[in-house]
């Protein structure tokens, strides 16, 4: 009885067994409400939990399994970390089964207890069990950190070495992950390489290709050490391919599919840019090419990878041509996976194999109308890359359907590609306008922000076309003005272009009749529309603006822009507030502020990336070298205000010269200076009116100076322009790219007098020839004592080549004097206008 | 190499994850979230390839199985189809015409056939014959009768 008693006893201390996992899986997935899950899991993580303290050994194993797979339930298991330690450490293979899987799946690198792992991975890849040896070498091969690796590098390369292929396989593998993680150790795994190749073993063939690819990427010299197995792997190939039926290798008819693309990977490696290992290889390729059944996935498995090899290596030309008709097979093949995969290659051979590519450019077109979402983008991607001067107007048809038609998340990058390629091939003036207004009407809200401004460019530049043009965006806007893009380049044509539309002067088809007042009508819907975004709005009150001059009914015009003076909206106030002082103090300048605009030269250096950021809003700045009758900068800084460009402050550049009457006919100089007032300047905006440190956004393929004085400035020597009285210009140059009659002068202005120079406008002008821009100055005050410089970007379009000559005017405010000069710089090099 | 595999059901429960880089856990859960956005809202009749940041995704379906895995730009994926069918292949040899429920109650063993055909993310083995016996070897090395007669201690 007593001994009972005592049995009883020892039974009731005893925690009874904890559940066997599948039990708890089983009562997991009763339950009915995450909730009810929640409840289950809570309660089994606290009876593991207490396990785990009670240290019992025997369930350890059973409680961890459990939670990880709670972990996957995605509940946290992290108490279990030091658990799995544990269960390395034991004796008995199935813990050490699930202390490694608990390691792989709970102690990721970040983990401290990670490194603790270490010994227990170092026994047992010592262990005398190859199972054991299995277990570690898979763990440290699958997230094994730099330092364990570091740490047990030797002993990976020892297994390296076995005989044993169920190890050395293995072994490879880790090796892989070691280089990997420590590319430094790569050395030492060279010498166990040796004979890898010789093993008739397809997993230590396999891992050991691996392991000879992984190297080979990483270091040009193992990359020229391993060339020499070129002829191994040949015919390691050959004999998979012509060897008969393995059972124990076969998939489909093909014999271990997986080794044959993983050496013909190897091989290209090996056989890129050098002939021989390329030629060596030729034969193979060609054989698989021809000879590999492409019924099946497997098989075209094989022939992609052949195809890509091909098309790397240096190989003979009819084996490339071999390679895309393949490819064009591809294209053709019911396969969906088979179709993108030749989709995606042919996009990557498109540069190098242009012509054999355009032989397929109808599947190509066609697979834009395939159902597959995949299928069409990288359709769409190839047939871009595909569009030449020949094939335009047929690729831009098919282009502009799939446009059309396609799901919002292509349109934008159609429409840019659609814009691209009419830039770059466009036959004919007409077309590509057209082309545009095709894409603005029907993908006009998904057309990049910086597409307005690229297009305002081009059809200023379309000069015939202006009145085509006009009536064409007004009709649109009749239909529809919810597209912002559209709407924006409208209101701009009209504002520029209104005197065309309402003449009715239209060539290119029936001219519309509209009147003036019809025209402001749409316009001025456009600034109460709630569909008009706070930029479109701008638009139409500039463009109002600008009619003015072309139109008869100032005075409603001068009526809305007083209106619009008290707008909420900041940006239109100010504008209005502006225009409205143009229209009481400037009326004089008007008409020249709001001229036609001249032609924009194209900076291709940095295209669309001409933003000005105002108030958070975009804007199109415009690239626009002098109007032609030499009213300089004037007219520049002026049509800057009406393009509302420059900084924060909406205070135009007019830092140098105010406009003045247009072109005086002698064209010379000094009367143009002369008769400037520099008192300070436009009219009055809330801000302050000569703007300091002005960053020029505008022109950022100028501001990348920097870049081109490295390059350039070695190639035309700097000059000094001016030196009087303390004050000194020098003269740096650049070309400009790509445009060599484009002059890019630097002035660095510095002061030698103990007293800064205050207020220090530079202005220059050019003889009529030319062509002259003044981007804004760094500042206006040139510190005393050489303690820095002003520095200011002149652009002179030379087209004649005549010799560079200019005048310059220099001002400033020197211990409260103001100081003025005037003088000629003559003596440019050669270089700089030849 | 393969980055990730990962099996998950039409209901978006996660049966399997295998990690071949390291990532955080956030990561991890970032990319769980995403991959089974992206492959539950594939078409029927899709391609098997999904472009997803740096990676090509292949995905398959097997049964109410989704097995997905996160490429790296040179790998073929037309070969990783075919990896994932050995895998699917070597689960059904061992289990016998292996459905869902198989790896939900038995998910350390598919752990176990998946670390003796991939590691590191490239192919470990490419028989089959001897990854099956591999399994069956260290199946008996689990030490009690119960484990041998499969019916585990855990």
């Amino acid at each position: 009885m007593f001994a009972n008693l005592f049995s009883f006893l020892c039974v009731f201390q005893r925690m009874p067994a904890p559940i066997r996992l599948r039990e708890l899986i089983r009562t997991i997935r009763t339950a009915r409400t995450q909730a009810e899950e929640r409840e289950m899991i809570q309660k089994e993580c606290a009876a593991i939990r207490s396990s785990f303290r009670e240290e019992d050994n025997t369930y350890r194993c059973r409680n961890v399994a459990k939670l990880l797979y709670m972990h996957m339930l995605g509940y946290p298991a992290h108490f279990g970390q030091l658990e799995c330690l544990k269960l390395i450490a034991s004796q008995k293979f199935t813990d050490k089964r699930i202390g490694y899987l608990g390691a792989m799946l709970l102690l990721d690198e970040r983990q401290d207890v990670h490194l603790l792992m270490t010994n227990c991975i170092k026994n047992d890849l010592n262990h005398s069990t190859q199972y054991v040896q299995g277990l570690a070498l898979c763990t440290l091969g699958c997230m094994g950190s730099s330092e364990m690796c570091r740490d047990l590098a030797g002993e990976v390369e020892k297994l390296l070495k076995t005989s044993n292929s169920y190890l050395r396989k293995k072994a490879a593998l880790c090796a892989v992950h070691v280089i990997r993680k420590v590319p430094e150790l790569m050395e030492m795994f060279l010498p166990a390489t040796k004979n890898l190749l010789s093993e008739k073993n397809h997993g230590v063939l396999h891992t050991s290709v691996v392991l000879l690819t992984e190297m080979c990427e990483r270091s040009p010299d193992m990359l020229a050490h391993f060339r020499k197995l070129v002829p191994q792997l040949v015919r390691i190939l050959k004999n998979l391919i012509m060897s008969g039926y393995s059972p124990e290798h076969d998939v489909s008819g093909i014999s271990d599919p997986f080794l044959q693309v993983r050496i013909l990977r190897l091989l290209r490696i090996l056989g890129k840019s050098d002939d021989d290992s390329s030629e060596a290889m030729n034969d193979i390729l060609a054989q698989v090419a021809t000879n590999t059944e492409t019924s099946k996935n497997v098989g075209n498995a094989i022939l992609y990878e052949t195809v890509l090899t091909i098309m790397d290596i240096k190989s003979e030309s009819g084996l490339r041509v071999l390679a895309i008709n393949i490819l064009g097979r591809f294209l053709l093949n019911n396969d969906k996976n088979i179709r993108y995969v030749a989709l995606t290659s042919l996009l990557k051979t498109v540069q190098t194999d242009h012509n054999a590519v355009q032989r397929h450019r109808s599947t190509i077109v066609d697979c834009l109308k395939d159902l597959d979402v995949s299928i069409k983008r990288r359709a769409m991607e190839l047939s871009f890359a595909l569009v030449n001067g020949n094939n335009i107007r047929g690729m831009m048809k098919e282009l502009l359907y799939f446009l059309d038609s396609c799901d919002p998340e292509f349109k934008a990058d159609c429409a840019s590609g659609v814009f691209l390629a009419a830039e770059k091939y466009a036959p004919s003036k007409r077309w590509h306008i057209d082309t545009i207004m095709r894409v603005l009407t029907t993908a006009g809200s998904y057309v990049r922000d910086d597409s307005v401004p690229n297009l305002i460019q081009l059809i200023t530049n379309s000069v015939e076309m202006h009145a085509y043009t006009v009536q064409r965006l007004y009709k649109a806007l009749l239909d529809d003005i919810s597209q912002q893009p559209l709407v924006q380049v409208a209101s701009w044509c009209i504002g520029e272009y209104g005197d065309l539309l309402v003449s009715g002067q239209c060539e290119e088809e029936e001219p519309i009749q509209v009147t003036e007042d019809e025209v402001l009508d749409v316009l001025e819907g456009l600034l109460v529309s709630n569909l008009s975004t706070p930029v479109t709005r701008g638009y139409s009150l500039t463009a109002i603006m600008k009619l003015s001059t072309r139109f008869s009914s100032v005075n409603r015009i001068k009526k809305v822009v007083s209106i619009y003076g008290s707008s909420i909206d900041v940006e239109l106030q100010q504008r209005a507030v502006e225009y409205n002082a143009l229209f009481k103090k400037y009326d004089h300048m008007r008409p020249a502020l709001l001229e036609r605009m001249p032609i924009m030269e194209k900076t291709s250096s940095n295209g669309p990336t001409e933003i000005v950021q105002t108030n958070g809003e975009t804007e199109p700045s415009i690239v626009e070298p002098k109007h032609p009758p030499p009213v300089t900068q004037p007219a520049n800084q002026a049509n800057d205000l009406l393009d509302l460009l420059g900084g924060n402050d909406v205070v135009p550049v007019i830092q140098t010269t105010m406009p003045s009457k247009p072109a005086s006919a002698g064209g010379e100089l000094l009367d143009l200076l002369g008769d400037l007032s520099l008192s300070g300047g436009p009219p009055p905006a809330p801000a302050p009116s000569v703007p300091t440190s002005q960053p020029s956004f505008l022109l950022d393929g100028l501001s990348s100076q920097p870049l081109f004085n490295d390059i350039a400035a070695a190639a035309i020597p700097p000059m000094i322009a001016y030196n009087k009285n303390g004050l000194k210009i020098d003269f740096t140059f650049e070309r400009a790219n790509p445009n060599p009659n484009i002059a890019v002068i630097t002035i660095h202005a510095s002061n030698s007098t103990d007293a800064d120079m205050t207020e220090f406008v530079f202005q220059a002008a050019v003889p009529k020839t030319f062509q002259l821009q003044l981007l804004s100055p760094s500042s206006n005050v040139v510190p005393a004592l050489n303690q820095g410089t002003v520095t200011q970007v002149i652009r002179v379009l030379n087209p004649q080549k005549q010799q560079l000559r200019m005048r310059i005017k220099l001002t400033y405010t020197l211990k409260g004097s103001p100081v003025q000069d005037l003088s000629e710089v003559n003596n440019f090099p050669p270089q700089s206008w030849q | 190499m393969i980055r990730f595999l990962l099996l998950f059901s039409r209901q978006g429960k996660l049966r399997l994850q295998k990690w071949f880089t390291a990532y955080t856990d956030r990561e991890k859960k970032k990319v769980i979230r995403d991959m089974i956005m992206l492959v539950l809202a594939r078409q029927p009749r899709s391609c098997n390839f999904i472009q997803w940041r740096d990676l090509k995704i292949v995905y398959k379906r097997y049964a109410s199985l989704y097995f997905c895995a996160g490429l790296e730009a040179s790998d073929n994926e037309l070969l990783s189809l075919e990896v994932l069918h050995r895998y699917v292949e070597l689960l059904d040899r061992y289990f016998g015409n292996v459905c869902e429920l198989d790896i939900i109650f038995n998910f350390e063993k598919a752990y176990f056939i998946l670390d003796e055909f991939l590691m590191g993310g490239e192919v470990l083995e490419t028989s089959k014959t001897a990854v099956a016996a591999s399994m069956q070897e260290t199946d008996t090395l689990q030490e009690t009768m119960e484990e041998y007669m499969s019916k585990p201690a855990y």
